[in-house]
């Protein structure tokens, strides 16, 4: 183990450039994958956020009777997806409105404002087709004269999280690609390099197993390397952001972990091709 | 220990290097393998040691069949054998100890008794002076006793040296060769392929001569063929 790791120590001193060059190709791929990364997470933080707040307002005709009203909130409350449906009086509604608006309270009536139903959905019937499949059937009611819902804004969220995901996705597996490219280069200089030493190594009876080691952990190390630069990277970015544009989340552990896990995989898998194909020849 | 039977060897690119070529080296015997230039000497070494393989016929070392082996087992098989080139292959950055300790790191060698084995080897091929000096700083003569002695790391039931004293003047050749009959004389078979006739001479070990991929002289053979001739008068 400890020859090993002198081994890996001596490659990076041996080839510095190619070496820095890996590390960073594998910081990039993680890198433009966790900035898009960063962006889904936040807004689907936003999401919930607004999801939470996503209610159903049903606006109910005037003169309605207070017994039909009644009965339909009975009935709403019982649909599957809803977690729980409320009454809003005309009175209540003043109320309300007077104390988000301040200073023009004085100006509402309660007859300006209509008596309505709010609806709350339970979690994960939130998304924009159950919200909008539930306004449709609240529809129904006779008395009921507009439904509103966030439809637009929260169908719009919905789809920067997904463009942002595809987007993180590809890119990082492009660079990924390229860092595995620029990783199987490295590693077959290296072999080249040390194909004496190889060939001594074989001769005294050396394993290809063992022969292979340092090779690979060369790969790892670069790998894991690479995967805290591009954490540094993102956490740099991301308070850029912070400071400048809006307050937003960092990764949690588990998606740091996987980040660097991922940095070690790539480079594990570049140096494991060309190891693979460039030991036989020496 | 190392049986040749009716081996031929053609290379991809060279045509036939060998051709029907048998022979048996026993357990703790010395051997040359002699012949001009291109004749297939370092090819029979090389089989030997199984970095090659016979197109036809088989050949086993130590119980093990060219034929069969997986790569995997050549390896352990590397570690019973010992080989020495003209060119010594010494890495250059490491001095005489480490060269040979590199032998040990490598293999499973257990690590608490490297030191020890190393000093007692360089002190057997007469070195203990030289540990920490690199190749560079080492003579011809000094750097294939270095060479002997990674070889030796793991006590070889046979050395293989192919052309050990090419690149060596005759006071080093007479030195090198010295350490390999001491070897063989401790129980360690050798089989040299060599270009010197004269050493070839003045001793009287057995002398297989490798012609065109052809074995043409065996001394073993030989006498046998003398002592069937003298025993069944015509
Ligand atoms: N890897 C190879 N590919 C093709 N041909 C080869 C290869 N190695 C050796 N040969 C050919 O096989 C023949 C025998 O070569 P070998 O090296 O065994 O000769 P040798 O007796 O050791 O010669 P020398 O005394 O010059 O070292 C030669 O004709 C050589 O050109
Ligand atoms: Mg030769």
């Amino acid at each position: 183990m400890r020859l090993t790791l002198r081994e890996t120590l001596l490659a990076f001193r041996r080839a510095p450039l190619l070496s820095a060059l890996s590390v960073m190709t594998i910081a990039f791929s993680l890198f433009s994958l966790g900035l898009f990364v960063l962006v889904a997470v936040n807004i689907r933080d936003a999401l919930q956020q607004v999801e939470e707040r996503v209610e159903i307002r049903a606006y109910v005709a005037d003169g309605t009777p207070v017994e039909a009203l009644a009965a339909a909130l009975g009935d709403i409350g019982s649909f599957p997806e809803v977690a729980r449906a409320d009454g809003i009086s005309q009175e209540e509604a003043l109320e309300r409105a007077r104390a988000e608006l301040g200073e023009f309270r004085d100006v509402f009536d309660a007859a300006f404002l209509p008596a309505s139903i709010e609806v709350r959905l339970k979690p994960g019937f939130r998304d924009p087709e159950t919200v909008g499949a539930v306004a449709a059937r609240i529809r129904t009611y006779p008395f009921v004269d507009d439904v509103r819902f966030g439809e637009e804004w929260v169908r719009k969220l919905y789809n920067i999280r997904n463009l942002a995901t595809a987007a993180g996705i590809i890119l990082g597996v492009a660079f990924a690609a390229v860092a595995i490219i620029i990783i199987g280069a490295t590693i077959r200089m290296a072999v080249l390099a040390r194909g004496r030493e190889i060939s001594i190594m074989r001769l005294v009876g050396a394993t290809d197993g063992f022969i292979r080691r340092p090779f690979l952990l060369e790969g790892l190390a670069k790998g894991v390397l690479g995967g805290i630069l591009a954490l540094a990277l993102t956490y740099f970015a991301h308070s850029l952001i912070s400071r400048t544009l809006v307050a937003t989340r960092f990764f949690d552990e588990r998606i740091i972990l996987a980040g660097v896990a991922f940095g070690a995989l790539i480079g594990l898998l570049g140096s494991a091709v060309s190891v693979g194909r460039h030991l036989r020849r020496v | 220990m190392i049986r040749f039977m009716h081996v031929s060897k053609e290379y991809a690119r060279g045509g036939l290097a060998l051709d029907d070529v048998s022979f048996h080296i026993a357990k703790g015997e010395f051997a040359f393998l002699t012949g001009p230039s291109g004749a297939g000497k370092s090819t029979i070494l090389k089989l030997v040691y199984m970095e090659e393989f016979p197109t036809e016929g088989d050949v086993r070392v130590a119980g093990v069949h060219a034929g069969t082996i997986r790569r995997g087992e050549i390896a352990q098989l590397r570690r019973k054998l010992g080989v020495v080139f003209q060119d010594f292959r010494l890495l250059e950055e490491r001095t005489a100890a480490q060269n040979i300790a590199f032998a040990l790191e490598v293999t499973d060698a257990p690590r608490a008794n490297i030191a020890t084995k190393v000093s007692r080897l360089l002190t057997q091929v007469g070195l203990s002076s030289k540990a920490n000096a690199l190749p560079r700083e080492l003579s011809g003569g000094e750097q294939q006793r270095v060479a002997i002695a990674r070889a030796l790391v793991n006590d070889p039931f046979v050395l293989i040296a192919d052309e050990p004293t090419g690149n060596l003047d005759d006071r080093a050749t007479r030195g090198v060769f010295q350490l390999l009959r001491d070897i063989n004389a401790a129980g360690t078979a050798v089989l040299m392929a060599t270009h010197n006739l004269e050493l070839v001479r003045r001793s009287d070990y057995r002398v297989i001569e490798i012609n065109r991929g052809q074995l043409v002289y065996d001394s073993a053979e030989a006498a046998a063929d003398a002592a069937v001739d003298r025993s069944t008068p015509a």
